[in-house]
């Protein structure tokens, strides 16, 4: 590929959020609170580096979620808010 | 419980184009797939140090054989690896399937299009081979956009005739010799006649690098495809 590119898209998160999540996230519908655009996880925009993922609106650039992989843990935030939930996710 | 990573062994490599392949594992216990999902894949260095990679599977499930599509991406820390270096007989470990969202299954009736750029027909191709493999007599069209010739992924295969399936190339960059399209990128009018095969109601996928994927989505919503039809998957 010749293009350079600055984002994936949500289905990228299907494994990461597999290791929190009992359903496929990626269809997970989701509300923008600031542009009201909606949609599955799937369409939302998701920007890296991995090991940490962000995912913004499609539409206006909020942040949806974001998700951080440190040793063990996998660390999540809903939403642009402050404070993290952290799980582990590996023995 | 979340999904498992399972060691899986390489066991065939084919070139798709000069720098594609094909990735043929086996993943001993694999749950099967639908087509257009992907998998995980995960490589562990001697010192520990681990990369994961989503890579898209290009053929629908058969037992525990797994079919990736892999484009090596220039100064990748997988992909150039994969493609090339991991030695047939190897292992690596894979967890899937993934992604309940840009899939296509053999109960959807409604006509079909596929819009594909670059590599982005992995996922796509699963899907015209599950569509073939169950006899599905929806309609089903491919637009294949690539730079030339050369980097047709599936060209034998895409090229031979299927009655069940109109496959269309577009070249951006060069096109063969006798084409009546210029080359070039994909425009409205590209889209419009296969739209047209579209009602009632159909569904659109569309996959490849990111802005192909945003370029094609904004012609087809423009000439009045519905959103909610149209879904889609950017790999960056």
């Amino acid at each position: 590929m010749t293009e350079v590119s600055p984002h994936v898209d949500g289905n990228s998160l299907a494994g990461p959020l597999s290791d929190i999540f009992a359903v496929d996230m990626t269809r997970a519908w989701w509300r923008c609170p600031d542009c009201g655009s909606t949609g599955p996880l799937a369409e939302l925009h998701v920007y890296g580096p991995d090991p940490g993922l962000t995912a913004r609106c499609a539409g206006c650039d909020r942040v949806a979620l974001r998700l951080v992989r440190h040793e063990q843990d996998t660390w999540l935030t809903l939403g642009g808010a402050e404070g993290a939930f952290r799980f582990r996710t590996a023995p | 419980m979340p999904l498992p990573w399972r060691t899986a062994r390489l066991v065939g490599r084919a070139d798709e184009t000069a720098t594609a392949r094909t990735l043929v594992l086996d993943a001993p216990g694999w749950p099967g797939h639908l087509a257009g999902q992907h998998v995980d894949i995960r490589l562990t260095a001697d010192d520990g140090y681990q990369a994961a990679r989503s890579y898209s599977l290009g053929a629908p499930a058969d037992g525990t054989r797994l079919e990736l599509g892999v484009e090596p991406v220039t100064g990748g820390e997988v992909s150039p690896y994969l493609a090339d270096d991991l030695p047939v007989g190897a292992s690596v470990e894979v967890r899937g399937p993934l992604g309940n969202w840009f899939v296509w299954r053999p109960e959807q009736e409604e006509p079909v299009l596929l819009v594909a750029g670059g590599s982005g027909v992995v996922p796509l191709m699963a899907m015209v081979r599950a569509h073939r493999q169950a006899a599905s007599t929806s309609a089903f069209q491919l637009i294949h956009s690539v730079r030339g010739e050369a980097d047709l992924w599936y060209r034998e295969e895409l090229g031979r005739p299927d009655p069940a399936l109109d496959v269309r190339f577009l070249y951006t960059r060069k096109a063969p010799p006798g084409s009546t399209r210029p080359a070039g990128r994909l425009t409205a009018a590209d889209l419009e006649p296969a739209l047209k095969r579209l009602t009632p109601a159909g569904t659109v996928y569309v996959c490849g690098p990111t802005g192909f994927v945003e370029t094609a989505a904004d012609l087809l919503t423009s000439a009045g495809q519905d959103p909610a039809t149209i879904r889609t998957e950017r790999f960056g």
